[in-house]
């Protein structure tokens, strides 16, 4: 496969994904902001819920440059709307689509038609059609976009390397996305300390869960009280749950077996040693580590990869 | 020439022509409601497809459909046997005048077009001469637009021998209207021409460099934002061969190879939908970054076949276009069976001094112009368009061809105030590689404005589904 191709699908579905979990942390920061809440340092914008999808994607201070304030309805104009934005839906859609239209011999007719209409209906919407029908109506569809699309790849693709590099893209993408939001707990939702195993608290971690589609599964696998610790495990190192961090990377390692060959053992050893730390791994070393600082770590490790991808099969330097 | 349009689907008595008969019945029981809801259908499912094309000097990355009309160009069978064999006729004889002007000239040396009619033109490539190409073959596809007029006779228009564009609508077109109106379909009296892609990888396999038992075929395209994106795109996919750009290859030892993720791969044949000018900057425009360098050096030596060949165009320029009917004669010993529209040489100074006195009744072209812009249609122009004409013929008479207006045939179609007919022509696509080929049909064009004679897209034309009939 031509490197330029892989490059663009490997790209398309990340911003699928991306886009995605934009959606799920918008989703996630909505439900908060209507539970009541205190900061750790009260007065400080960016310990507002809303502050947190700017965070999050690294968003913060190009938005202070283009909002003065920080404001739900600015947020969501940021994070869905703006072009200038990278991480915004908008900018994602887009680039997801004009990957997938330089290479739409890669893919099929149908996955193409599918991203196609969900541009062009993205098109459509303004901030006031957002906010007319529901921001959560919004996100819903910004969701169900992306698991049509993920499942007409999975219905109409030839299991061949451009679905390998899809299926790498979507799941870098998304550890590194299921890190951010878990984190999320960190930056905000620290409630004050009466409140631990509180209503406040109980409702916020199941709003996180919510996010990323764990609220039934930790239901069905403890079916006892949320605890940031089961919370934790549920989100990083079980790996039957599919938006996990040991679940991606079960399928980042796994793909990278099918496509390094002798010439990318670095790329396949760093993937694996990922990999085996989160296998291996216990749910108290972690917490006793500091689950931010661990969170943290695995970013950077998530970051480095993806730049040993792109070093290697993407964009060579001959 | 008479000057009342051919109508394809009535008879000038009104009465609906035999090979309509079935179509136009169809039509009469379908309501309007049904209708209009397929058009709104064909529309959505167009541009959730992608068939769309980039517009130029419009915001950047402006998209937009060409409209596709609903009601079928229709070619009885015995029409297409005659289209057929003179469209063969006529491909072929161009890739014997390509070989010729480019070895022994022997055209040249017996005075059937002027010498430096060929060596003097611009789209001459000095650097083909002697250079020898696989069976013979230059203009591996050709896109020849045909038009009917008054008596319903046809005539070539043109040859379109560099990088004829249009087929993926052929396909797309067909494609649609099976889906919206599968009825029609049913008798299997259509003949298919959804194997276009398969005909085309088997005509470019067939001129592979020699010994090569699996070559690797390559659509090159400029890019994503070039008009044509989709075509190409389209094309690579349904041959199931790459689709590249100039950034994707490279050339070592005179052979031309990708860049995969698994390493080079080496490239045998390139459909190249990249004008000649830019293929190579070494060769050619040194500013080209469309190109590979060393493109033609690989080329020249026989190591990469690129389809079509370099230096066409001095083929399909319409100063050589009137030498047509000659050439068919000159190389197969036959008479032509397709007609030429009489044309006005303007260099030749008896010619010129009626076309000026006559600019109103004709149609003047740019020899080096397409997609109908530099043109002037005499009877619809206005007196400051003709005197502009006038004075560009005037200070350059070489760069001008004059042609009787052709009432081009008419085909219904639907606009906003029902069904009215519209002018149409026709663009076969004919394939050379294993032999001489084309699939029954080709890309219809029509001139949605009522009166244009201008069907190109850039200029609002649309496209209708071409139905060849079978015996």
């Amino acid at each position: 496969m031509l490197c330029r191709t892989a490059n663009e699908l490997y790209w398309m579905a990340r911003h699928i994904e991306r886009a995605e979990n934009t959606a799920r942390i918008l989703d996630v920061t909505y439900r908060t902001s209507l539970l009541p809440y205190e900061v750790r340092e009260p007065g400080m914008a960016w310990a507002e819920p809303w502050s947190v999808p700017l965070i999050t994607s690294g968003q913060a201070k190009a938005y202070y440059q283009r909002y003065p304030e920080l404001s739900a309805d600015n947020v969501l104009k940021y994070m869905i709307l703006d072009a200038s934005n990278p991480s915004s839906i908008f900018c994602c859609l887009r680039a997801a689509r004009e990957s997938a239209r330089s290479v739409r011999g890669a893919i099929t007719s149908e996955m193409y038609e599918d991203l196609n209409s969900a541009w062009f209906e993205m098109r459509g919407y303004d901030y006031s059609r957002i906010d007319g029908t529901g921001v959560s109506d919004f996100l819903d569809w910004v969701k169900m976009r992306s698991h049509l699309f993920r499942g007409v790849t999975f219905g109409t693709m030839l299991r061949d390397e451009a679905y390998h590099f899809i299926r790498l893209g979507t799941h870098i993408e998304r550890a590194d996305n299921t890190a951010r939001i878990l984190d999320t707990k960190y930056h905000i939702l620290l409630p004050s300390a009466d409140d631990v195993g509180g209503a406040v608290d109980y409702y916020q971690w199941q709003s996180l869960l919510t996010s990323v589609s764990g609220f039934e599964s930790y239901r069905k696998i403890y079916s006892d009280v949320i605890t940031p610790h089961r919370v934790a495990e549920l989100l990083v190192l079980r790996d039957d749950m599919p938006r996990s961090l040991h679940s991606c990377m079960n399928f980042i390692f796994e793909t990278l077996e099918l496509l390094c060959d002798e010439h990318s053992r670095e790329l396949s050893r760093q993937a694996g040693e990922l990999h085996a730390r989160l296998h291996y791994a216990r749910t108290d070393e972690m917490i006793e580590f500091g689950l931010h600082e661990y969170l943290i770590d695995f970013l950077e490790r998530v970051s480095a990869l993806g730049d040993e991808v792109s070093r290697v099969f993407l964009v060579p330097t001959d | 020439m008479s000057p009342q349009p051919f109508d394809e689907m009535r008879n000038a008595d009104g009465s609906v022509r035999a090979h309509y008969r079935a179509f136009a019945d169809w039509l009469d029981q379908t309501t309007p409601d049904r209708i209009a809801q397929k058009r709104g259908e064909a529309e959505r499912a167009f541009y959730r497809v992608g068939i769309t094309f980039a517009v130029y000097g419009e915001d950047a990355g402006t998209e937009r459909l060409i409209p596709f009309d609903l009601v079928p160009r229709i070619i009885p069978a015995d029409e297409w046997r005659t289209l057929e064999a003179g469209l063969k006729q006529r491909v072929r004889t161009l890739n014997l005048f390509l070989h010729d002007i480019y070895h022994d000239q022997a055209i040249l040396k017996a005075g059937v077009v002027p010498t430096e009619r060929v060596l003097g033109n611009a789209q001459y490539r000095r650097e083909m001469a002697g250079m020898s190409v696989p069976g013979g073959i230059y203009a591996h596809i050709a896109g020849v637009d045909v038009v009917r007029a008054g008596a319903g006779e046809y005539y070539v228009l043109e040859d379109n021998l560099r990088v004829p564009s249009g087929v993926s609508y052929m396909l797309e077109n067909r494609k649609m209207m099976m889906r919206l109106f599968p009825e029609l379909f049913a008798n299997r009296l259509i003949r298919p021409v959804q194997h276009y892609p398969d005909l085309l990888l088997e005509n470019l396999r067939a001129v592979a460099p020699a010994g090569e038992e699996r070559p690797t075929v390559a659509v090159l395209t400029p890019g994503a934002y070039n008009s044509a994106y989709f075509e190409h795109a389209f094309l690579a996919q349904q041959m199931g061969v790459e689709l590249v750009e100039g950034i994707d290859l490279f050339v070592q030892n005179d052979t031309v190879f990708m860049r995969t993720t698994r390493g080079p791969q080496r490239v045998h044949v390139i459909y190249r939908r990249v004008d000649d000018d830019y293929l190579d900057p070494l060769a050619f425009r040194k500013d080209s970054m469309l190109g590979v360098p060393g493109l033609f050096s690989a080329y020249r030596a026989g190591r990469v076949t690129l389809a079509n060949a370099i230096g066409t165009g001095v083929a399909d320029d319409k100063s050589i276009y009137p030498y047509v009917p000659d050439m068919v004669r000159f190389y197969l010993a036959e008479e032509p069976i397709l007609n030429n529209v009489p044309t006005f040489m303007l260099y030749r100074p008896q010619e010129r001094e009626h076309v000026l006195a006559n600019l109103s009744d004709l149609v003047v072209k740019e020899v080096h112009g397409a997609g109908g812009y530099g043109m002037l249609i005499g009877p619809t122009a206005s007196k400051a368009e003709i005197e502009a004409f006038r004075a560009r013929i005037a200070a350059a008479p070489e760069k001008y061809i004059a042609q009787p207006t052709l009432a081009l045939s008419t085909c219904p179609t639907f606009v906003d105030a029902g069904v009215a007919p519209r002018h149409i022509d026709l663009r076969p696509y004919v394939l050379s590689g294993t032999d001489v080929d084309l699939v029954p049909g080709g890309l219809t064009r029509v001139a949605l404005r009522e009166g244009s004679l201008v069907v190109n897209s850039s200029q609002g034309g649309g496209t209708k589904d071409t139905w060849v009939l079978a015996e």
